[in-house]
């Protein structure tokens, strides 16, 4: 691990992130040059004639560049908050939507579909819907009293969690089968492929808010792994603290899933991937999250995308991918989680 | 073909069905599953087991029809029979996603139970489950679109209404065979590339061989998502219909219909930037994809001339005026013909 280490690992997530990039740019379905995506960004850029068709400058603008970038912001924004909760619950095993984040978000998808509402509709009682999720655990975790209180929160996310899975099945039973229940389906195992600029406002302006405040209370996040009595001991508002990553992580996520469904192990297995290259301190490990997960999304949606003329679902690639290579950094990095 | 296939079938299951009281035993008619179903003694109730087989139900014999699978909506109601329309929500029988009852099933006391739909082995093996459980005969009906014909002849042996089913099925019979035989001549190269769009964002689409593009590749148009693995509903990309570059598209949703002119992700589609993208009719019931029963044969004519507009010189109202008052024993005005033909809800 060391040698990785000393190498710079944060160097090595944004030089992986950069060639993610170009080659998300430069690859799809429809034929475009990389000379001709320097030509369009030019012609953007300076406002000169590119000569470019307009199916060529619709793919550059219209549909790869908005995918990418959506795909860089709800990698960075799972994965922020993945490692975020991760430390907050003192468990490795932690994923965003531990507190009930991504089947809030579900349910608010599922319903709008089933009331036929519109594209944004969907998106804003997905993005509802996690919220409120999250609200409702914290509110019934807190009024709980007796115990360990982070462990009655994680109990609590769970349970409500499982409740809210229930009503999306509920849900689905209710749903035409012919037109509403495929699209269920089809969100709820997440994609990016009906992404369009009009998209990006909404997730990117909650995720980058969320991780700015994530970012911002990283070093506090150290303290936060000793027990309660220390970290109080040590003049930390623990409870306050606790509250602020929530709300953070939780908005992160609830944009994310809100653009583009739901997409599991990203949040789980990409900080894992951080901690391997930068160590466990959050003052390098939060950053260090956003730029791999950002990364991590954005290769396994170029894959979606360009596999075969018909769309893999994200979220079953990112489960198909991640769970071999978690296995894999459970192995290698015996110790890693302190 | 498939449909002389069917034909031979239909006529086989009548002889069946004839010869079987000469051997003393119940007569039955053989399924689409192959399955033989008593022929009930009387019949006054039916229950459809979905959606499809409510309207070959409603088409053929819409006395007999319990209630529906789902509540119609007033604006569905407004082109079916008042008192059948507004029959109540019965629920469906669909496998492990049962929401019907059986106790409920029996309690509306149905002297035949209809499915249409797959005819392979899980539901056949359901139908027979449910015929044990019920006592009820329980018919299992071809539901692709080629076999809507037979299906309507099955129907009618088994309620009893053999003549009405089989003026029925001879209107789709000839329907079919007139429309194919015009696009005879029309050779491979000049066969239109279709996408067809689902989803407000038209990302959705069904894949070559799918039951949601029957009617398209029915006509011998060419579905442009063909090399898709499987053959059901698929999401693709943008960028993947702009590489597939398809001559028109059809599409059964009005968000994206009305949107798609106006977007500059999709300008550079030839089908957009030509102007030729259709919205299907949807009332009572939807005219190329869902649910897939015999209104799909009401938008055969539509999309024929959508397709090969040269080779349909039909008057497309009048042909859905007839469509319904035979069908669906109303006849529109004008103002509801317009309204249908528009797609809107």
């Amino acid at each position: 691990m060391q040698p990785l280490r000393s190498l710079g690992g944060g160097a090595v997530a944004a030089s992986v992130l950069v060639l993610g990039i170009v080659v998300a740019f430069a690859v799809g379905r429809f034929p475009v040059s990389l000379a001709d995506i320097v030509v369009a960004l030019w012609s953007r850029a300076t406002g000169v004639p590119s000569g470019l068709s307009p199916a060529v400058e619709a793919v550059v603008f219209q549909i790869r560049g908005p995918r990418v970038l959506a795909a860089l912001a709800c990698g960075a924004a799972l994965a922020v908050a993945g490692a975020a909760f991760q430390g907050l619950f003192r468990n490795p095993l932690v994923s965003p939507d531990i507190l009930g984040a991504s089947s809030g978000a579900a349910l608010g998808a599922v319903l709008a579909i089933l009331l036929s509402f519109g594209i944004f509709g969907i998106q804003a009682a997905a993005f509802a819907g996690g919220l409120l999720a999250v609200a409702a655990v914290y509110a019934v975790g807190s009024t709980i009293r007796s115990g360990d209180p982070i462990l009655t929160l994680v109990l609590t996310g769970v349970v409500l969690g499982s409740l809210l899975g229930a009503g999306v099945g509920l849900v689905k039973v209710l749903a035409d089968p012919y037109n509403q229940l495929p699209a269920m389906t089809f969100w709820l195992l997440g994609s990016l492929s009906a992404t369009s600029p009009a998209d990006l406002v909404p997730l990117i302006a909650p995720v980058v808010l969320g991780a700015l405040v994530l970012i911002a209370l990283r070093w506090r996040m150290n303290a936060l792994s000793l027990p309660e009595e220390e970290a109080r001991a040590l003049g930390l508002p623990t409870g306050l603290l606790r509250v602020a990553i929530i709300a953070a992580g939780t908005l992160t996520t609830a944009a994310s899933v809100a653009a583009a469904g739901i997409i599991g192990w990203v949040g789980l297995v990409v900080p894992h991937l951080a901690r391997f290259l930068v160590g466990p301190d959050f003052g390098r490990l939060i950053p260090a999250s956003a730029l791999l997960g950002g990364g991590y999304l954005l290769l396994i949606d170029t894959l979606a995308r360009t596999l075969g003329p018909v769309e893999v679902p994200l979220g079953i690639l990112t489960a198909v991918i991640g769970t071999p290579f978690f296995i894999w950094l459970l192995a290698s990095s015996r110790g890693g989680w302190s | 073909m498939a449909r002389g296939i069917d034909r031979r079938l239909a006529l086989g299951t009548l002889a069946a069905g004839l010869a079987a009281p000469a051997l003393g035993r119940t007569p039955f008619v053989v399924d689409g599953a192959g399955r033989q179903v008593p022929i009930p003694a009387r019949v006054a109730r039916v229950f459809p087991a979905g959606p499809p087989a409510a309207i070959l139900l409603y088409t053929l014999a819409p006395d007999l029809l319990i209630g529906w699978p789902r509540a119609n909506r007033p604006e569905e109601r407004e082109f079916l029979l008042p008192e059948v329309g507004s029959r109540p929500e019965v629920g469906r029988i669909t496998g492990r996603g049962n929401t019907a009852n059986l106790e409920l099933v029996l309690a509306l006391k149905p002297d035949l139970i209809v499915d249409s739909g797959s005819v392979r082995r899980t539901f056949a093996e359901l139908a027979d489950r449910v015929q044990g459980q019920t006592g009820i005969p329980y018919a299992l009906l071809d539901g692709r679109f080629e076999a809507t014909a037979g299906s309507l002849v099955t129907l009618g042996q088994l309620t009893g209404r053999d003549e009405r089913s089989r003026h029925l099925a001879t209107w789709c019979d000839e329907t079919m065979k007139t429309l194919l035989s015009r696009i005879d001549g029309v050779p491979a190269e000049r066969r239109p590339r279709v996408y067809y769009a689902r989803g407000p964002r038209g990302l959705e689409t069904g894949l070559a061989g799918s039951i949601n593009v029957e009617t398209v590749e029915f006509l011998g148009a060419v579905n442009v998502a063909r090399d898709g693995v499987g053959g059901g509903l698929a999401q693709v990309s943008l960028e993947q219909v702009l590489a597939w570059n398809p001559e028109v598209i059809v599409t059964i949703d009005q968000t994206f219909a009305a949107n798609v002119r106006s977007d500059p992700a999709w300008r550079g589609v030839k089908a957009v930037a030509d102007g030729r993208v259709h919205l299907s009719p949807k009332l009572p019931f939807g005219w190329v994809d869902f649910p897939p029963s015999v209104n799909r044969m009401a938008g055969l004519w539509w999309l024929a001339k959508i397709l090969y507009p040269a080779l349909v010189p039909e008057d497309i109202r009048a042909l859905t005026r007839d469509f319904y008052t035979l069908f669906y024993h109303v006849t529109p005005g004008d103002a509801q013909i317009d309204r249908v033909l528009k797609g809107r809800d």
